[in-house]
């Protein structure tokens, strides 16, 4: 572990009953960072986050916060914050006592309390709202009293778990600036939880790819973007045609093919964006199989002797017909080259 | 339109069968008459004034007040830890359990009240109203859970991880959080098991003893010893007391969306 990290786990293990959710988890967050756990359902995120809230014990490993051991410190006792996807506000309390309600726990009466409910709820824009139930707000401002709830108590870590995906695009977009203005004023490490790529990319400084309980890429959102080290995470990211690579050559179900150029010695697989793929010329050749149009681009869909694959080219070229034969080519120079596979 | 009024028909008898018993009663207890007569012969109030002034009523109306009261609170406060423990973690024999704490309403009243009999206060010697307060507990309980149970799968259970990770206490948690939001699941409970302890014949029916019987136990004995219209005097104050409790129960916390 660097001397530098503020949050770290330790060959963390997570499990609910006999079913093992995640393994050997090593991780190690910056103060101040805000970070993304990426994956698809069931990848294990969810459980990481409820673990490092206090929320469920690891089978074994350790988590450190704050150069302090917490593995068996009571949640209640963590100072790590939780935005609940579901946002969990208390139905019974008016949005001020919502807010009030850690600060009421640890002791704050009178002025101090109400100052501090006031400010919490001037930072996210309810200020007029104190008095609402949380069943006469919207979604996106039940979502913001759930972030002032956890920030008025000023948590060491603030974890949120999918953020965006109860809000609606325009709101998503509204939320998402607010997260990154939030935490850059408050400088609070920040962890969000998310299956969604582009929320990641967008909203992240670095972003925890996750699969199958384990972590399969760990970057700061370009690298994850343009250097996928993996067929999933490639995939994941928009690299829609991936290959293996064995013996230098492509090695696909109907047979192996040499390319253009050197394929990187480590390189298990290669990955082209749709975009990456030249068409109009080069050594192989399919068939349209499918085209649409997406305003500056169409997008194709061949057939070919490697398999199908997904291009896109600039809406200006000519198009190509269904069935029309088309030749194309794989460029070596510009592939993602994956030092995994599978 | 065809099937409208054959419908309406049908709704209208059905009112009159629910309705009628109650129209029946509280006519033949306004009865001048001697017996027990429909339709009544003129009008009084005396066997409505009598209903007070008969000590036996009195003393068993305060007896089942008391049983239907405290054995609904001794329920509570068993069932709301059941029903919380059954709705938030998931246990071995989680259904067979479910089963067994609703047993008292598929077994007849009549075998539970024996057995209690039989075994608890015939061995033991257990005081009649202890046994009676036991019974109607165990009745009730059922009911209590049913009723809190429905409310509080209805209440995630995030928010009392929320109020957790806040600061509180699993126990504060519950008393901060939980309770609040299914208080009036509780407050039917309460209801529906002071009911049905109120109205209980057959258990209470073994357990009574000299002396100590809850009303309607006592209106049985008074009806097979005098014929008079008290008893039906008595029967419309409840059920003009069950009326008004319904009524302020559907006002202030919507009643039937819980039973």
């Amino acid at each position: 572990m660097s001397d530098s990290a503020y949050l770290s786990l330790e060959q963390l293990k997570l499990a609910y009953g006999k079913t093992v959710a995640v393994d050997r988890l090593d991780l190690a967050i910056k103060q101040g960072e805000l970070i993304a756990l990426l994956g698809p359902s069931g990848c294990g995120k969810t459980t990481t986050m409820r673990a490092i809230a206090g929320l469920l014990a690891p089978v074994s490993g350790h988590i450190h916060l704050d150069s302090r051991d917490i593995t068996r410190v009571a949640a209640n006792k963590r100072s790590v914050g939780l935005v609940f996807q579901s946002y969990a506000l208390f139905p019974h309390l008016a949005v001020f006592e919502n807010v009030a309600f850690g600060l009421r726990l640890k002791g704050m009466r009178g002025k101090e309390l109400e100052d501090r409910v006031q400010s919490g709820l001037k930072t996210v824009g309810l200020s007029s709202f104190a008095s609402r139930k949380p069943g006469e707000l919207s979604g996106g401002q039940q979502q913001r009293v759930a972030l002032a709830r956890s920030m008025v108590m000023e948590p060491k870590v603030l974890l949120l778990d999918e953020p965006l995906s109860n809000l609606d695009a325009r709101l998503r977009l509204e939320m998402r600036a607010e997260l990154q203005r939030v935490q850059k004023e408050t400088g609070v490490t920040m962890i969000f939880v998310t299956h969604d790529q582009a929320e990641a990319l967008a909203l992240a400084d670095r972003i925890v790819v996750m699969l199958n309980g384990t972590i399969e890429q760990i970057g700061a959102p370009e690298e994850i973007y343009n250097r996928p080290n993996s067929a999933f995470v490639a995939d994941f990211v928009g690299f829609e045609n991936v290959f293996r690579v064995r013996a230098g050559e492509l090695d696909t179900e109907t047979g192996r093919f040499a390319l253009g150029g050197a394929i990187p010695r480590e390189a298990q697989g290669l990955a082209w964006r749709p975009s990456m793929v030249e068409l109009g010329g080069g050594p192989f050749e399919g068939s349209v199989r499918g085209m649409s149009f997406a305003g500056g681009t169409r997008q194709y869909l061949l057939d070919t002797p490697l398999g199908p694959i997904k291009v896109e080219a600039s809406a200006h070229l000519p198009t190509h017909a269904l069935g029309a034969a088309v030749r194309f080519d794989l460029p070596v120079s510009i592939a993602a080259p994956l030092q995994r596979f599978g | 339109m065809t099937m409208r009024q054959p419908a309406i028909v049908v709704l209208g008898l059905l009112v009159a069968f629910l309705v009628g018993p109650f129209v029946v009663i509280v006519a033949a207890s306004l009865s001048a008459g001697d017996t027990l007569a429909f339709p009544p012969q003129g009008f009084s109030l005396r066997w409505v004034a009598k209903v007070f002034a008969e000590q036996s009523f009195r003393s068993s109306f305060a007896l089942s007040m008391f049983l239907a009261v405290f054995a609904t609170l001794a329920a509570l406060v068993l069932g709301i830890p059941a029903s919380y423990a059954m709705s938030r973690y998931s246990m071995p024999f989680a259904e067979a359990v479910r089963t067994v704490v609703s047993s008292p309403i598929i077994v007849p009243g009549i075998i539970v009240g024996l057995a209690l009999l039989r075994y608890l206060v015939a061995p033991f010697g257990i005081n009649v109203v202890v046994a009676l307060f036991l019974a109607h507990t165990a009745l009730v309980l059922p009911y209590c859970v049913r009723v809190v149970s429905a409310s509080l799968d209805n209440l995630r259970s995030d928010v009392e991880e929320a109020a957790i990770l806040l600061g509180s206490s699993r126990l504060g948690a519950f008393f901060r959080v939980v309770l609040p939001n299914i208080r009036n699941g509780v407050l039917a409970a309460f209801i529906l098991g002071f009911v049905t302890s109120f109205d209980q014949v057959p258990v209470s029916l073994f357990l009574s003893g000299p002396g100590v019987q809850t009303l309607p136990i006592d209106m049985l004995g008074y009806m097979e010893r005098t014929y008079d219209p008290s008893v039906a005097a008595l029967s419309s104050l409840l059920a003009f007391l069950s009326i008004g409790i319904m009524f302020v129960a559907e006002r202030f916390i919507g009643f039937s969306r819980y039973v």
